[in-house]
């Protein structure tokens, strides 16, 4: 983090990101928004409230609901002198737009030698348990996760968000930053003034001896939580939250697993191919001599996310779970 | 044909090319591509190589009207759009070998060259995937408040893609300086397009309320006055247009479509070759004018073939890629 103030502001995470854009757009002509709803109606989650107030219509664009046409847009405004801040609705329309982003975004600027830039900033969403069913609730992280070329970001915090965002606007490759909808009224201690967290720094969460616990965007919060019951059974866990999937802070997440010699990944994405795959085997192969036991994978049960209540509340890891999981692991249950 | 010429009718203003000039950028593409051909052939050159040859009066037409700041997207089928806009032959020679001396250090190749000293912002290799780029470029102008136009190239194939769709929408709805130029080549790749286009090109672009004009790409004046009209009104600020240029290309797909017998026959290919080349056809109305005589124009065939020649040679000799940088550019800087 750099030129952190002591003083904080209390900030709920859709606030923090709007400040983030907001600083980066009165520093900055050449940044831009556009999306579908973002302008007037400032989001559907009201991200976006009050920017076209401010920046006007020119800066804050609507646009139709064409997915592809408008983030490949974005690749080519960047291509060309602007800093467009391209906002997809939900995660789960990236399907609708990975050619552009797989494969556009992510090779200009290698295919072209290096000579032209995508300073592209993707903002979506991910997370479940709004009953929103199998159409709005995916997280999908691990698709761009996997494509050289893409930085992925995921915050947990208001802090973490405001930071990385502004890091993600500034930076010369396309960056991919994930919000995780539970998380939007989460309210959480703001530094006041201007700071930047680097993309590519882990965060640890929380202090612990007894078990590492490598969590992303929400799951840091169901990380945090099983660790306060789990501390009341004198298991001491240390939450580690990489912050952005690419680049990959590998070094902090193994030295912390290289203290505790025990892990547990915790990503919302369905557990098989995913994130919490690859943590797990930066774990295995730079940790293995330190683990004690196997390294452990919590995620989103491998099926689609199911609309009724009682079903979608089986498919994603919880604060109970996880303390299972750590209490097998360090042979307490 | 529903006929949506632009209103504004040729200015004053409009400024005749040098003809010579554009006869031997003509020239320079076809006798570039019968080497491309020949270094694959003699397996010099790996990968695809898909040729353009029978198409130059539609790429250096349309770039007759085109300054070094004025932008274009192309396609897998480029070379020639890559020369209209004034690429140096000995590196982009290195480019299509896989040299370090190429456009973009040989990483990107036939299909992905990029210029961006000359605004070609990269050809690409996905059927219509830098329209979203070239439309983005055409926001980006707007946003400036420069007088730049940004022209994409694509292919009749591309007419099946929705993207095309998508940011021609935004284009006249933003009255963005864009030209989609459509080179109807009648195949896109080993299908007619009779059989893969419903309705009108044309009316389909007229439906977004864009100037849609139907041209023969086969001759360069023809190109040349409906390209002067397109970027006039483009630079006027009164939005994009839409050319749809009649042309064929002499060879397969790809270098490798030989056996083409199936999908068109030797005698519709001779058809075009005698009576529709595009070089043949400049050639007599050069002579007839006055402008040249056989002599002066075949004096241009052996001197652009000697360059040639001496291009060739120059990437033959070149350096491969220091084998470090396969790990540089993915990342912007």
């Amino acid at each position: 983090m750099t030129e952190a103030t002591a003083e904080t502001q209390e900030l709920t995470m859709a606030q923090a990101i709007r400040e983030a854009i907001a600083e980066e757009m009165r520093r900055d002509p050449a940044v831009f928004v556009m999306g579908e709803d973002v302008a007037e109606a400032g989001t559907p989650f009201k991200v976006l409230s009050g920017l076209v107030e401010e920046f006007g219509v020119g800066r804050v664009l609507d646009t139709p609901i064409s997915e592809p046409g408008f983030t490949g847009m974005g690749v080519g405004a960047a291509m060309t002198g602007r800093r467009p801040v391209v906002d997809i609705m939900f995660g789960d329309f990236l399907g609708l737009v990975m050619d552009q982003v797989a494969n556009q975004a992510a090779k200009v600027h290698y295919m072209s030698g290096g000579k032209l830039s995508v300073p592209l900033t993707i903002r979506t969403t991910m997370g479940a348990t709004r009953r929103s069913a199998a159409q709005h609730s995916q997280s999908l992280h691990a698709w761009v996760s996997h494509i050289p070329g893409l930085k992925v970001a995921l915050p947990s915090t208001p802090c973490d968000a405001k930071g990385l965002m502004k890091s993600a606007i500034r930076d010369n490759s396309p960056v991919v930053f994930f919000e995780d909808k539970m998380n939007y009224q989460q309210r959480g201690p703001v530094p006041v003034g201007e700071y930047t967290i680097p993309l590519g720094a882990a965060d640890i969460k929380r202090k612990g001896r007894d078990v590492t616990l490598i969590a992303t965007s929400s799951m840091v919060l169901v990380a945090l939580e099983a660790a306060e019951l789990l501390a009341a059974e004198g298991i001491e866990c240390e939450v580690v939250d990489p912050r952005t999937t690419v680049p990959l802070d590998r070094k902090t997440l193994v030295d912390s697993v290289r203290r505790t010699s025990r892990a547990v990944v915790i990503d919302e994405g369905h557990r098989s191919y995913g994130v919490g795959a690859e943590l797990a085997a930066v774990v295995a192969e730079e940790a293995f001599y330190f683990l004690d036991a196997p390294v452990r994978r919590l995620g989103a049960l491998d099926v689609p996310i199911p609309f009724s209540p009682v079903l979608e509340d089986l498919t994603v890891p919880t604060a109970t779970s996880l303390a299972k999981t750590v209490r097998d692991l360090c042979g307490r249950s | 044909m529903s006929n949506n010429q632009p209103q504004a009718a040729a200015t004053s203003a409009e400024v005749q090319p040098d003809w010579l000039a554009a006869y031997r950028k003509m020239v320079t593409i076809r006798l570039f591509e019968d080497r491309v051909n020949d270094l694959y052939q003699r397996k010099v050159m790996p990968g695809l190589a898909h040729l353009s040859s029978g198409e130059e009066a539609v790429a250096v037409g349309v770039c007759s009207v085109l300054g070094d700041q004025d932008y274009i997207t192309s396609t897998h089928r480029g070379h020639g759009h890559c020369l209209a806009k004034g690429a140096a032959p000995d590196r982009m020679f290195a480019e299509l070998l896989g040299k370090a001396a190429g456009y973009c250090g040989g990483k990107g190749g036939s299909m992905h060259i990029a210029d961006q000293e000359r605004g070609n912002l990269g050809a690409n290799a996905i059927v219509g995937g830098a329209l979203g780029i070239a439309t983005g470029a055409g926001l980006s102008i707007k946003q400036r408040g420069s007088d730049q136009v940004a022209v994409s190239f694509i292919g009749d194939g591309a007419l099946g893609q929705g993207v095309l769709y998508e940011v021609m929408n935004m284009a006249s709805l933003w009255k963005l300086p864009v030209i989609y130029v459509c080179e109807n080549n009648l195949y896109g790749e080993y299908t007619a397009g009779s059989e893969t286009v419903a309705g009108s090109p044309l009316d389909r672009a007229g439906a977004f309320g864009i100037p849609a004009t139907e041209v023969d790409g086969q001759d360069i004046r023809a190109v040349h006055a409906a390209s002067q009209q397109s970027v006039e009104r483009a630079r006027s600020g009164a939005g994009p247009s839409f050319l749809l240029c009649s042309t064929y290309r002499y060879f397969g797909h790809h270098v490798g479509d030989v056996d083409r017998g199936y999908y068109r026959s030797r005698e519709e290919e001779m058809f075009w070759r005698t009576e529709r080349d595009p070089i043949k056809l400049a050639a007599t109305w050069l002579v007839a004018d006055g402008a040249a005589d056989q002599g002066l124009l075949d004096q241009i065939e052996q001197d652009v073939g000697r360059e040639l020649d001496q291009a060739v040679e120059f990437a033959v000799a070149a350096a491969y890629p220091e084998l470090d940088q396969v790990g540089t550019d993915v990342f912007g800087d």
